[in-house]
């Protein structure tokens, strides 16, 4: 099948992200003070566990930002056409999950749908009877046929197979990880094994190999059971929760990640510069960002939103396809979150930079006469380098936790883009009804949940690590 | 001294460290001493030897990382480490109570005088509201601060350095305590109120018959204030003696390298003598006699067994196998003198004429000037090739502000600075970096003047690169080359600052300085951080440089000791001007302005026989702020001797010697040979 | 002290101005008001004449900043910005799109929004910092660890679930409240309790762990360690010592918002249906009604600065250094 790659903007600023944080990883190796911070960030057991599971959404986020579109089956010889819908890898690999839409809710792991339907049923007498029932799903439980009753077991079988797979999968790399240890350090693997379970490794393996454990088991349930049920349910247009949840952890990721990329640049160089040159410079950034926090946060949002909606709805012949009139809103939101939310960053470092400017070194560097550029490039970033990465860590998850107001509110991501927060929107509607349709809601705090609590640990660890008071 | 009746503290074989991760690392290994009623014991070592933790131990104060490892603290007959927490409080401002070294930041910023004495009333002696006042008020007058019914509802942010540590004196002695513990009681304030807060200790000592545990790194503290004296290294105590014994006969090696190290009893000029290496870190004690490593008269089984007690005499204990400790005295005077003889003045480098640095104050709604901060006001001073010249002077009164703004670090507000007949005050950055070369600072604190994220190849290159004095290809060689003439290897290029001691940081600091081969350096208190020992190395490599490069020095100091040892000239400062101006040895051998007489007097010395005898001049209050210095002359409201001009006109240079030039109305006044 | 509250005062005036400036350019020059009515009216079915209808009915039909065709004083008053910004300054903030007057529906909708947000932030000032004592007492036992991790997984949480969560458990489970609604007098604490509970629960988490940071850092001061050695207990420290210590860096937070809590909280007075100024927001973002957006702003930023003045002002009663110093 031919495909044609497409790069929306917010790939290229994740991707771009991706190679400046490989950067910054090899960079930080060769800054011994830095490399010597993250080494006490890998021996924090909650931040490593946090990191395990934040690589896995990693992950999910990135195949989710690999897009293209299909070609469209033609003539040979004419020009190829293609889909307009933009899909991603991830799509792809969920494409059961993505296709196998049902008619509306169903229950977790149901094999009939969520409400009682007028249907035509095929009596023994061959005759044609309507009544009213819950109808059989088309694809939850299609296997099973008619032998519904084997429902429990079939899935019972599923999951049992699955947690055997995980169970190999990670006893397999709890043994490569044993035996790297054992060659590292030259010692017997059953001395390694214990080494490395009684937490003596100087890198927190065994926290590691645990939340590996925890994220096999669930993603193997999950998987195993995904093929052939809707293990969350279905919303109500009859698409699978998993698939929906698994896609908006790209969504949050973005917020997340991408809005630092306006924050950074804004707060470095105005806290800096504010700090060190002081007088007039120092006088018209304090005045610039105490007026923009003087504008209640999420009023200046909202106001920048309504204005940016105006700007796309009147200009609809900007986008090709509706995943890049998503794609440029989501973009503009975290712009607009940036542009809101440097104020607190620059403020920090700008008290940071009054300080370090009377330090003897900044002296010492000034009476040699090197210029005002090269003494904040050399002297004053690499000491303020640790509250950026504090900031940059502690910001994501209240970024990702705005996002869901934000869409509840909406001025968030647009409607059409999947969320945590349009799937909370879409779903509270219907608490009211009876019985409760709660799985989508509940799947979108808990996968919410997990996320942020992980970044708030890894925040916790990072700045226990980079902070010069705790050292 | 007591040996029949119990002693008012006795602490036996105290074993106490700091945990780090699972390890407990020992800071204090089994240290015994006792104090009686009446006595001062000074427990007397360098920085990290373990004499603050054991302050903290006894007074179960230790931070949370801190352990009690073993050990046993009597107090009377009381044993405190097992004590249940309840009657530990007790014991606390009770019993005894402690005086801390930072004033600053010992008292409650937020709580009235009044209230912080208050506290300690309610809790020892049942007193409460007026009865109470009334004995705050009461314990203020003892600790000498007049006006005491103001003073009560005063902040800590409203009284100076020296006021607070009164304050906290009359804090501890609130609780009527049988043991007062002061840790560093003056190390945080200016001598001449140093002067002060130890005559008042001495005082109270003796009016209310306490026993005092007084910790301090100063040997000159020791010998006016001690009647025993315990010396500790590297977690032990190693020498224990009555203080005329121990300053007459010291025979620990240790104690005697730190007497040699002393600039204040070598001849000047001469090199002082320097311990080797470096205390041991917690982590790595030697076993065996810590000091081994460092020892001069080490033998072989130093480095096997932990010497055991020795006594000398009575009262005169000592941990060493050495036995000829007691003849050997201290005599650093066979080495060679280092200071270049006092050659005739060559034409100066740098001539500075009634130099001005003002700092706006800015008050009231639109925040205009309302006055200036007379940080220096008219000072003139010349530094010449090979010569030293020493600014002197208490916290405060403008000597760091004269050397950054010689450097145009601070742009002078008036006067000039011609360098070899240019000025250089009021050029433009890019018209001052080419001269920048020539000028260059060394700074007070080794910790804040290396940027610790950079390389010490890179630090020492910054200046070279800056300033483009080497080649590029050249400068690794060059940075070589530098660290080798202050003493360090040529590894050190690729390490951090912080792994590096005080002293070695300050050897970069000098080697960076001297990278862009300057003529002139400034010496901002190079050394005031520093431990005794690594002080005498710094000012041994800064006299060996002088010798060899011609460097001319201002070395910015508030050390006396210092200055006599290094400098041949000294200006003497006070609120932003100079009061005296001379040869090292007019100044020191026969000052002649009244602020002189009194800082000279005010210095504790470490000589026995200068502690108690001659005549000590005690100057009252303190120094004015520079803000609103007092009219005509500055010191009038202080000076025993001011007379009614003083207060009317600042007073003219009188000219006593061709070197020598005097600010006082005194001297000015026609009869110079007036009793002063 | 006066002289130092006058220039905060004096200080607040260009950043208003500020303020107005930047709602300004938001509103009218990011999109002019053609673009705005163009989208109001449907993007399809628009003409010329409509346009010029819907600006005239709302007075966007004016120029920006200057009038040429006014005479007098017209051609700086009788524009856009004067007509729609600089009125705000005087308490004009024009009418809404349903017709009504922006002013006198703050003014309504002000009660109802304190109503909430005043018992919220009392209520939740004086649990968190309670229970951030208690840690701060506890320190590195196993209370202060597992309070730490409750609060790290509180603050994990979103508040929309603390929101939907309680209003299903308490309201449509156990039907101990009415879901949402308002009342009037006495009857609005009945509707009251429910979300000003969900405040405080939803605060609890990132408040705390604040908190307890900054007493943590308040006792490792050397002040402390003198108390300590006064001899008193650990408990007269904590609440003589520390607490009075810690309150400088807690006001910097707590009393900017004070003001702010006349805006109400957007979340929950939607999610309650509390008649207030923040489902008046809500509903007004909802409905793209950009005057009464503009409005919040402006007062959201007068009341921000009140705050921030109140704060200085509050300085100076607990820290005797800014009273007496200025």
């Amino acid at each position: 099948m031919n495909i044609q790659p497409v790069l929306l903007w917010s790939d290229v600023c994740i991707w771009l992200l991706v190679l400046a944080g490989i950067g910054a990883g090899w960079w930080s190796r060769r800054q011994p003070p830095l490399a010597a911070a993250w080494k006490r960030v890998g021996q924090s057991r909650p931040g490593m566990a946090a990191a395990t599971i934040l690589l896995a959404f990693v992950l999910v986020g990135l195949l989710d930002s690999l897009h293209y579109r299909e070609q469209l089956p033609g003539k040979a010889g004419e020009k190829a056409s293609y889909s307009v819908e933009v899909l991603s890898a991830l799509d792809r690999l969920l494409l059961p999950l993505r296709t196998r839409v049902e008619k509306t809710y169903s229950e977790p792991l149901a094999t009939r749908a969520y409400a009682k339907e007028m249907m035509e049923v095929r009596q023994a007498d061959g005759s044609l009877r309507t009544m009213r029932d819950y109808p059989r799903l088309k694809f939850g439980g299609a296997t099973l046929g008619a032998d519904e009753a084997r429902v429990d077991a079939d899935i019972a079988g599923r999951a049992i197979r699955a947690v055997l797979l995980a169970a190999v999968v990670w006893l397999g790399l709890c043994l490569v990880v044993v035996r790297r240890l054992a060659c590292a350090d030259g010692v017997p693997l059953k001395q390694a094994w214990q080494a490395l379970w009684c937490g003596e490794t100087a890198f927190a393996w065994n926290a590691v190999l645990i939340a590996f454990g925890a994220l096999m088991l669930v993603a193997a349930l999950l998987l195993g059971l995904a093929t052939e049920y809707h293990v969350f349910g279905t919303d109500k247009v009859g698409q699978d929760v998993l698939y929906q949840v698994l896609k908006s952890i790209r969504t949050a990721l973005v917020i997340g990640l991408v809005t630092t990329l306006v924050t950074l640049p804004l707060a470095v160089f105005l806290g800096i510069i504010a700090g060190y040159f002081r007088g007039w410079i120092d006088d018209l950034i304090q005045y610039i960002y105490t007026t923009l926090n003087s504008i209640p946060g999420v009023l200046l949002i909202a106001a920048a939103v309504l204005m940016m909606q105006v700007v796309i709805d009147t200009h609809p012949q900007w986008f090709a396809t509706a995943a890049e009139r998503a794609d440029l809103r989501l973009l503009a939101l975290c712009f607009i979150l940036g542009l809101t939310s440097w104020t607190g960053l620059a403020r920090l470092l700008r008290g940071e930079a009054l300080k370090l400017r009377e330090l003897e070194y900044i002296q010492a560097a000034q009476a040699f006469g090197v210029s005002d550029l090269r003494i904040i490039s050399r002297h004053l970033l690499p000491n303020l380098m640790h509250i950026v990465i504090i900031a940059l860590v502690m910001d994501f998850s209240g970024l990702v936790l705005a996002e869901a107001v934000l869409s509840y509110v909406g001025i968030g991501v647009d409607p059409s883009m999947i969320s945590f927060g349009t799937m909370i929107n879409n779903a509270r509607m219907e608490l009211g009804r009876e019985p409760v349709v709660w799985w989508s809601l509940v799947a979108a705090f808990a996968f919410m949940f997990v996320l942020v609590l992980a970044a708030n640990l890894l925040a916790d660890a990072v700045r226990d690590a980079f902070d010069p008071r705790m050292a | 001294m007591a040996d029949d009746k119990i002693p008012l503290l006795s602490v036996r074989n105290l074993a106490m460290g700091f945990a780090s991760g699972r390890r407990v690392l020992p800071a204090v290994s089994g240290i015994s001493f006792a104090v009686a009623e009446g006595e001062t014991y000074a427990l007397l070592g360098e920085s990290g030897c373990g004499k603050s933790a054991t302050a903290l131990a006894l007074m179960r104060l230790l931070p949370a990382a801190g352990r009690v490892l073993g050990g046993e603290v009597r107090l009377g007959e009381r044993e405190l480490l097992g004590l249940p927490e309840a009657e530990m409080r007790g014991v606390r401002g009770g019993g005894m109570a402690m005086i801390f070294q930072e004033p600053a930041t010992s008292l409650n910023p937020v709580m009235t005088v009044g209230r912080q004495i208050g506290e300690v009333l309610a809790q020892h002696a049942g007193l409460q509201g007026e009865a109470a006042r009334a004995r705050a008020g009461k314990l203020l007058t003892a600790v000498g601060i007049s006006d005491p019914a103001r003073r009560l509802d005063e902040y800590p942010f409203q009284l100076s350095g020296g006021m607070k540590q009164r304050v906290m004196i009359a804090m501890a002695l609130a609780g009527n305590p049988a043991l007062l513990v002061a840790d560093e009681p003056t190390t945080a304030l200016d001598v001449t109120i140093q002067a002060q807060i130890l005559d008042l200790l001495q005082d109270l000592q003796a009016e209310r018959d306490m026993g005092m545990l007084l910790i301090t790194h100063d040997l000159g503290v020791v010998a006016r204030m001690a009647h025993r004296v315990g010396v500790m290294y590297a977690g032990e105590l190693v020498e224990e003696a009555p203080c005329a014994t121990f300053f007459a006969s010291p025979c620990h090696p240790y104690t005697q390298a730190l007497f040699a190290a002393l600039p204040d009893l070598s001849a000047p000029g001469a090199r002082l003598a320097t311990i080797p290496g470096q205390v041991p870190s917690l982590a790595a004690m030697p076993a065996g006699c810590r000091f081994a490593p460092r020892c001069p008269h080490v033998m072989t089984r130093c480095r096997e067994v932990s010497p055991e007690w020795r006594e000398l005499a009575p009262g005169h204990r000592v941990r060493c196998f050495w036995e000829e400790a007691a003849v050997q005295r201290v005599s650093a005077v066979a080495e060679p003198a280092v200071r270049p003889a006092l050659a005739v003045a060559q034409a100066p480098l740098v001539q500075v004429a009634d130099l001005q640095v003002h700092f706006p104050i800015r008050r009231g709604i639109l925040q205009r000037t309302v006055g200036h901060v007379r940080a220096v006001d008219g000072v003139s001073l010349a530094l010449s090739p090979g010569r030293t010249l020493a600014l002197v002077g208490e916290s405060g009164c403008g000597k760091t502000t004269v050397g950054k703004a010689l450097l145009q670090l601070i742009k002078p507000t008036g006067g000039s600075v011609l360098l070899e007949g240019h000025e250089i005050a009021g050029l433009s950055r890019a018209e001052m970096r080419p001269l920048r070369r020539r000028l260059q600072m060394i700074f007070q604190d080794p910790f804040a003047s290396l940027n610790p994220r950079m390389r010490v190849g890179e630090i020492i290159a910054e200046g070279m690169q800056a300033l483009a004095t080497a080649e590029r290809g050249a400068l690794a060689e060059a940075v070589t080359a530098m660290l080798a003439q202050v003493g360090l290897d040529a590894e050190a290029v690729g390490r951090y600052p912080h792994e590096f001691s005080g002293g070695q940081r300050q050897r970069i600091a000098i080697a960076r300085a001297l990278a862009v081969q300057p003529e002139i350096l400034i010496c901002d208190e190079p050394t005031s951080a520093l431990d005794v020992s690594v002080q005498a190395q710094i000012l041994n490599l800064l006299a060996e440089l002088q010798s060899s490069l011609g460097l001319a020095y201002l070395f910015i100091t508030h050390n006396f000791a210092v200055v006599e040892h290094l400098a041949h000239e000294v200006a003497v400062m006070y609120l932003g001007r100079i009061v005296e101006h001379g040869t090292v040895e007019e100044v020191l051998r026969d000052p002649q302005h009244p602020y002189t007489r009194a800082l000279l007097s005010a210095v504790p010395s470490p000589k026995p026989a200068a502690a108690g005898g001659g005549s000590i001049i005690r100057l009252p209050g303190e120094t004015p702020s520079p803000a609103n210095p007092p009219a005509g002359c500055h010191f009038h409201p202080r000076c025993i001797h001011a007379m009614p001009i003083c207060r009317e006109a600042y007073p003219d240079e009188t000219r006593l010697s061709p070197t020598r030039v005097v600010r006082c109305h005194l001297l000015s006044s026609a009869d110079l040979t007036a009793e002063v | 002290m006066l002289a130092y509250i006058l220039r905060r005062l004096l200080y607040a005036i260009p950043i208003l101005i500020g303020v107005n400036l930047i709602t300004f350019a938001l509103f009218f020059i990011v999109n002019t008001p053609d673009d705005m009515a163009r989208m109001q009216l449907g993007v399809k079915r628009v003409t010329p004449e409509a346009i010029q209808k819907w600006k005239a009915e709302r007075g966007y039909d004016k120029p920006l900043f200057w009038n040429g065709a006014a005479e007098g004083a017209g051609p700086v008053t009788q524009t856009i910005f004067f007509e729609k910004s600089a009125r705000m300054f005087a308490g004009d903030f024009g009418r809404a799109e349903d017709g009504r007057d922006i002013s006198r529906e703050i003014v309504a909708r002000m009660g109802p929004s304190l109503a909430i947000a005043l018992p919220t932030f009392l209520l939740g000032l004086f649990v968190t910092v309670s229970f951030a004592l208690l840690l701060a007492f506890f320190r590195a036992t196993a209370l202060d660890f597992w309070g730490v991790v409750l609060c790290v997984a509180m603050m994990s949480i979103s508040g929309l679930f603390y929101i939907i969560g309680g209003q299903f458990l308490f309201a449509k489970i156990f039907r101990l409240v009415p879901i949402s609604g308002y009342g009037g007098g006495l009857d609005a604490a009945r509707f009251l309790i429910l979300p000003v509970l969900i405040g405080v629960i939803a605060g609890i988490g990132s408040s705390t762990r604040w908190y307890r940071t900054i007493f943590l850092e308040e006792m490792g001061k050397d002040y402390v360690r003198t108390a300590r050695a006064k001899g008193l207990t650990e408990t007269a420290v904590m609440f003589g010592h520390v607490l009075r210590n810690a309150l400088i860096p807690i006001l910097t937070g707590v009393v900017v918002v004070i003001p702010l809590l006349f805006m109400g909280s957007l979340l929950t007075e939607s999610f309650f249906g509390i008649p207030g100024l923040g489902s008046y927001t809500i509903d007004a973002i909802n409905a793209q009604d950009f005057a009464v957006v503009r409005a919040m702003v402006f007062i959201g930023s007068v009341l921000y600065i009140v705050g921030l003045i109140l704060t200085d002002i509050s300085y100076t009663l607990v820290d005797p250094r800014i009273r007496f110093d200025r």
